[in-house]
């Protein structure tokens, strides 16, 4: 089932059932490898992005981080 | 009456900016002009985090001078910041950022500054502090390489997490690292930090 719900660098995206963080970036077609994840304020491990399942209406920033400093 | 508040004013901003403390992790392009910009604020501590030394190379967008080749960058930056301003409590680090403890020099301060080269670092920076310390401000930056586009940099705020960010620019495994952009991005976060600090700055 798919309801428009959540917002992905404040963009409205569908929202999908079960999808993990990796998924979404994959469907988003993020393909940056270094991104910071954050689901409602709240920073997820890269670690933990292929078992964290995205929970409808959230919102969600995604951040690019590029080398150089 | 206008003069009498505008002092009041910069008095309360000198006595908090004084009181505050500010940890920048890696003292390269980013962190070295960012420590002198707050240095020159008058923020009271500074907490600087490095395992590098001086080279010639770095002289082109880094705030050391020829006569400090050799130097950890970390005893380098303390001796600069001392000649700017005597009154700061340098603490200085020399040591690389390890994975699952790089929040540790941090703990105390107001505001960590991510001042790191590479991104797969950055990230890792990043997520640690804002897992370990998650009260703590954070200000970062993505997308420092090339030169011009001035306008296409932007502040991104996410919690506590502030970003320096151009989304645009190429990576500088790619591009060049000039020093103009550089400080532009390393004054950028400092500005950042002063206005955490201080808030939002509502005029007079």
């Amino acid at each position: 089932m798919r309801i428009l719900g959540i917002e992905v660098n404040d963009k409205k995206v569908e929202w999908v059932e079960n999808e993990t963080v990796s998924q979404l970036l994959k469907r988003m077609g993020y393909v940056f490898p270094l991104v910071i994840v954050k689901i409602n304020d709240k920073i997820i491990p890269k670690g933990d992005f292929s078992n964290v399942v995205v929970p409808d209406k959230s919102k969600i920033a995604v951040i690019h981080m590029i080398s150089g400093g | 009456m206008v003069k009498y508040m505008n002092k009041t004013k910069s008095e309360k901003i000198k006595k908090k900016l004084r009181d505050s403390s500010i940890g920048i992790a890696g003292v390269g392009g980013l962190g070295s002009n960012a420590s002198i910009a707050l240095a020159r604020a008058g923020i009271g501590r500074l907490v600087i985090v490095d395992f590098d030394k001086v080279e010639e190379d770095n002289l082109d967008r880094q705030y050391y001078f020829l006569d400090q080749v050799g130097k950890t960058k970390v005893e380098a930056l303390k001796d600069s910041i001392k000649r700017v301003n005597p009154d700061v409590i340098v603490v200085a680090h020399n040591l690389k950022l390890e994975k699952g403890s790089m929040e540790k020099p941090f703990k105390d301060v107001d505001v960590v500054i991510e001042a790191l080269d590479n991104a797969e670092t950055k990230a890792e920076f990043i997520e640690e502090i804002l897992l370990r310390l998650p009260d703590k401000p954070v200000v970062a930056a993505s997308g420092v390489a090339g030169y011009g586009h001035c306008d296409r940099i932007a502040t991104k705020r996410c919690g506590n997490l502030y970003l320096c960010y151009d989304e645009y620019a190429s990576s500088s495994d790619t591009d060049v690292l000039l020093a103009p952009r550089v400080a532009l991005i390393a004054n950028w976060e400092a500005n950042l930090a002063v206005e955490i600090i201080l808030g939002e700055d509502i005029g007079h």
